[in-house]
């Protein structure tokens, strides 16, 4: 059966396919970049210099900011996504309130991030300029802080929905044992549910760290675009993310364009790890149960 | 054990369970500020002259968004004819593979995709098809964008057509007919509503997608429909607008924001009503 | 004419390690309802997936031995014209629940890409649901999808599917072990009644059902064929201790 024989080899040339274009990309950066690895080595992520003009290229700066904005935004953001992951995975399970948050929560996922940009632009950094001149620092506005302050509202929904399917992985019995032992609700999900959910718990926040440091577009709107290191949480900076959206139109130089590239391969390897680790933590844990 | 220690305990539970709450309503304002202001601002501007007509050099007053709407509509067309073909074939593969090397490293790769920064997406576009064909490009940007898509169709595909009961397949074997057509006729039919959904979502991931489009569909201010030339799409104009100097075009990107965030929002509910079916 | 419709000779079936079938030989008769009975696990359903080669979709399966479908070897037939001389009904009713019932029936036409006429198609469907006694129950809800019926119904529709392709064997898979007693009985009064036009083949570890409806009678222990002879003799004088062990209920 000639047909057959089509059928199975499309799905089987399909499912290749997908695994080429992730080792095609990889390679495409690596061998992009490959003028800039070779030109600067090691130096390229401590550099502290991002000078286009006299072809020195230094990434720090970029590297500096993106975990600043990425680790302050998880930490702004976990009590949130916490408080959502524990109301919803175990106070309420159903009925009108959370389907009414689950909704909420899943709208704020949906909407684009040049949408939060923009708001970010004109309603959040004139709220952190009005509070920099009360507290007497240069008033951009547009920093770290503001960049952060928006990514945590954006990851919100990513570890909230992951955390919540952790705590219903908790087995019923247990709970029921603490509870039968006269533990109040709060004391069974410090005691049980959190422990036995810690490391999925803990994932969902890699995950989001993940997203967090890929995210672009709401970041390179309110980050203030500067490339030098930041001296505090409220200067001007530059992710690894925004410096590719702002200058990569504009990299002619070989040496330029591969620098880009090269920061582009960073966040490609970073974030790969981070996925994968962030599975397999889950993967074990809904095994386990 | 003193007398006061359960009140102590209770109190506690309460204090809690009230955090909880305030944390997670505290959550949800941003997005109802967020909606707020964009209907606020967004719907004055809407009305017919915008959604069809071209936009207008500075200080001109009017001025629409017509090429971007257009624009949007050719990216995800594109993207579409990449990635679903692409996706669903591949998506059957792993469902029809549970085990085995291959189903093992699609499954990761396809995570792996899942995750990649669009801004990198953009870059490997632009390397592929900007820099071989001399310019920016509908093309490019359509591409950019159906790699985005297609983890999100092949996992979809995968967990649909997973929970087809394996009896169907059975059914239609034992009526002589040839796997491929089993699994065209039968099985996909039976999954459809999923593999929709899937479809369906994964547009709604790349509509708003503004980061893989800077440098391949580039944007553009005239309406064109030639898929190798660039063109202008709605994030993009959002993001050109929004941080230009002048307030009128401020007002246009609050009104395309609207569209956008309408747009997406309604994508994710039909995909909500197709599954339940 | 020929007597003889499936022949087994020397036939063993292995997935991975395990032996499920050790070299059965075996006749089955031309339309007679043979029964295959054992406890389970003990290769009957095995068996009988080895005739239209549906075994073939678990990977590690093999075989060895040869089948015949009058004269001609299974193993060298392409299976697609296998499955549609070689009907089989399974434990579970499975219509496809996209199609309408009149979908269903005509589905082995229709999926193979096999046009016809629509006056035929109507007679092929409504001769296949006469047969299978779900004529007078469905003529009016033809167009209505085949899921809405009870279970029952469902697997007489799908013994009506089969029955549309016209087999020259039906292999019926426990095809009661999901329904209810009155259902069953509806199912086997078909099975007497189908007999007549096909040759067909029950797996059942169901003892009083083989007796009821079957005219030869094999039992299966530990993938071995113990006896097979006329159901009257094997339940009233079997030859075998472990038929008689079987019978009496000593285990399975």
């Amino acid at each position: 059966m000639i047909q057959e024989k089509i059928f199975q080899n499309t799905l089987y040339i399909s499912a290749f396919c997908v695994v080429a274009l992730l080792i095609a990309i990889f390679c495409t950066l690596l061998h992009a970049s490959f003028p800039a690895i070779k030109e600067f080595g090691m130096h390229f992520v401590y550099g502290k210099v991002w000078d286009p003009v006299s072809g020195e290229f230094g990434a720090l700066p970029f590297l500096v900011g993106t975990l600043l904005t990425s680790f302050l935004a998880l930490i702004i953001s976990i009590p949130f996504s916490l408080a959502i992951a524990i109301l919803l995975g175990e106070y309420l399970k159903k009925g009108v309130v959370a389907t009414v948050l689950k909704s909420a929560v899943e709208l704020l996922a949906g909407i684009p991030s040049i949408i939060y940009g923009f708001w970010g632009l004109f309603v959040l950094a004139p709220i952190v300029r009005n509070m920099e001149i009360q507290l007497g620092i240069i008033p951009y506005g547009v920093g770290i802080l503001t960049a952060s302050l928006i990514l945590s509202i954006m990851i919100i929904p990513y570890s909230a929905s992951i955390g919540r399917e952790v705590i219903r992985l908790v087995p019923a019995d247990l709970k029921e044992a603490a509870l039968s032992l006269g533990a109040t609700r709060f004391e069974m999900i410090k005691k049980v549910i959190l422990p036995y959910a810690r490391s999925g718990i803990f994932a969902g926040i890699l995950l989001s760290l993940g997203r967090a440091l890929g995210e672009t577009m709401a970041v390179t709107m309110v980050i203030g675009n500067s490339n030098f290191l930041p001296k505090s949480l409220f200067s001007p900076a530059n992710t690894m993310a925004s410096v590719i959206a702002n200058e990569f139109a504009e990299a002619t130089e070989t040496l330029y364009l591969a620098s880009l590239v090269e920061i582009g391969l960073l966040l490609f390897v970073v974030t790969m790890i981070i996925n994968i680790v962030g599975r397999y933590i889950i993967q074990k844990m809904s095994v386990e149960t | 054990m003193k007398a006061n220690n359960i009140f102590v305990r209770i109190i506690k539970d309460r204090v809690f369970k009230g955090a909880a709450v305030v944390f997670s309503v505290l959550s949800i304002l941003p997005l109802l500020f967020i909606l707020l202001y964009i209907v606020k601002n967004g719907i004055a501007v809407i009305n017919w002259q915008f959604l069809t007509e071209l936009p207008k050099p500075v200080g001109e007053i009017g001025g629409g968004i017509a090429n971007a709407l257009v624009g949007t509509g050719i990216l995800i067309l594109i993207a579409c004819l990449f990635s679903i073909p692409l996706g669903v074939a591949a998506g059957i593969y792993l469902s029809e593979h549970r085990t085995g090397k291959l189903a093992y490293a699609v499954r990761l790769s396809a995570e792996v995709l899942h995750g990649i920064p669009s801004i990198v997406i953009g870059i490997i576009a632009y390397i592929w098809l900007v820099v071989p064909m001399g310019m920016f490009s509908a093309l490019s940007g359509g591409i950019a964008l159906g790699i985005m898509m297609l983890p999100v169709i092949v996992r979809t595909t995968e967990e649909t057509l997973k929970l087809v009961p394996g009896t169907l397949k059975e059914a239609a074997l034992a009526l002589g007919v040839p796997y491929y057509k089993t699994i065209l006729k039968v099985i996909l039919p039976a999954g459809l509503s999923g593999v929709l959904t899937g479809i369906l979502l994964s547009i709604a991931r790349i509509a708003g997608e503004t980061a893989p489009l800077l440098f391949t569909a580039f944007g553009s201010p005239f309406m064109d429909v030639n898929i190798l030339k660039p063109v202008n799409s709605m994030p993009l104009l959002i993001f050109n607008y929004a941080t230009s100097p002048y307030p009128e075009w401020h007002a246009l990107a609050w009104g395309a924001s609207f569209v956008l965030v309408v747009f997406v929002l309604t994508l994710n509910i039909l995909a909500k009503v197709i599954s339940r079916k | 004419m020929k007597s003889q419709v499936v022949r087994v000779e020397s036939f063993s079936a292995s997935f991975g390690e395990h032996r499920i079938l050790k070299n059965i030989n075996l006749s089955i008769p031309k339309d007679k309802v043979t029964a295959i009975m054992g406890p389970s696990g003990c290769g009957k359903t095995t068996l009988i997936r080895c005739m239209n080669r549906m075994h073939e979709l678990i990977p590690d399966a093999q075989v060895t031995g040869k089948m015949f479908l009058y004269d001609e070897d299974i193993y060298s037939m392409n299976p697609i014209l296998v499955r549609r001389k070689v009907g089989m009904v399974f434990q579970r009713p499975n219509p496809f629940p996209t199609m309408s019932i009149y979908d269903n029936v005509i589905a082995g036409y229709k999926l193979n890409g096999i046009k016809l006429p629509k006056t035929e198609q109507d007679s092929i469907v409504e001769d296949a649901l006469r047969k299978s006694a779900l004529w007078d129950e469905v003529k009016d809800a033809l167009h209505r999808k085949g899921t809405f019926l009870s279970g029952g119904q469902q697997q007489r529709l799908c013994i009506a599917r089969t029955l549309a392709m016209k087999p020259e064997v039906l292999l019926l898979d426990e095809p009661t072990s999901a329904l209810d007693p009155k259902a069953t009985s509806h199912i086997e009064e078909l099975i007497v009644e189908l007999k007549k036009s096909v040759t067909i083949i029950l797996v059942t570890h169901n003892i009083a059902q083989a007796a009821r409806v079957s005219d030869f009678t094999a039992f299966l222990y530990l993938g071995e064929l113990v006896e097979f002879g006329p159901s009257k003799k094997l339940f009233t004088v079997p030859e075998d201790k472990r038929t008689e062990e079987y019978l009496t209920g000593k285990f399975g």
